[in-house]
């Protein structure tokens, strides 16, 4: 099991009921992670349309999960 | 060259002297106001949130690029988050270069740019009482056209783009 951080914005922070959480995960990497929280929380957007954010920088989908890291999951951004 | 996320109010004539260059000739600004409608929806307010320590770093990111590839001297970009009332400023945009073509072309390409790619996220408070998140219907509860116009799932790196 390994420990992360994570930060939820936007329709993820509302499907997911709160702003962040530590959470002890059996997930390898970012996307098993995500998958694992869309099966529990029900989020709406598919893997494909977010993207991965850990220790303050985008990364990819198979970073492996390392204890202490800082997640966020990046939904379609729209600024403007 | 600076990209901020704020929660309080913009000042653009005091945003405008810090990019103050006496080699400038042009001075080209762009304003991004909150409007009453969007995908024929009325919309009432608009409430912005943000990752910001990334959305500044990638913020910062794309001045440097759009610097690189033109001969403009300043660049800077503040947007708003919080919850916005029609008419407010929502972003804004300043730049600054010897000629008024570099200026327009990186102006453009810095709103383009942070649209597409920094972490801020906008919900729709429309006059029904309804709300939406912008670009993260899954249900067709928006219309697609929204969501297509911005790529949904760019490269990890953020930099090829």
């Amino acid at each position: 099991m390994t420990s992360v951080q994570l930060h939820y914005f936007a329709v993820l922070r509302e499907q997911r009921g709160l702003a962040s959480e530590v959470l002890s995960t059996p997930a390898v990497d970012a996307a098993a992670l995500y998958a694992e929280l869309s099966a529990r929380h029900g989020f709406t957007l598919p893997v494909d349309r977010v993207r991965v954010a850990i220790d303050g920088e985008f990364a990819s989908w198979n970073t492996p999960l390392r204890e202490g890291a800082e997640l966020v999951f990046i939904p379609p951004v729209a600024g403007g | 060259m600076t990209f901020r996320i704020s929660t309080a109010p913009l000042d653009p004539p005091a945003l405008a002297r810090e990019l103050l260059d006496l080699r400038a000739g042009a001075y080209v600004e762009f304003q991004g106001w909150v409007r009453n409608h969007n995908e024929g929806q009325p919309v009432e307010a608009l409430e912005y949130e943000s990752y910001v320590a990334l959305a500044e770093k990638e913020g910062a990111r794309i001045l440097a690029e759009v610097a690189a590839r033109t001969t403009i001297l300043g660049a800077a970009c503040v947007h708003r988050t919080g919850l916005l009332q029609l008419g407010e400023l929502a972003v804004w945009v300043g730049v600054t270069a010897a000629h008024r073509g570099d200026a327009f072309d990186a102006c453009r390409a810095i709103i383009d740019e942070t649209k597409a790619r920094v972490p801020i996220w906008k919900k729709e408070h429309y006059t029904s009482g309804a709300t939406g998140w912008i670009n993260c219907a899954t249900r067709g509860d928006f219309a697609e056209p929204a969501a297509a116009r911005v790529p949904s799932h760019p490269d990890p790196s953020g930099s090829s783009r």
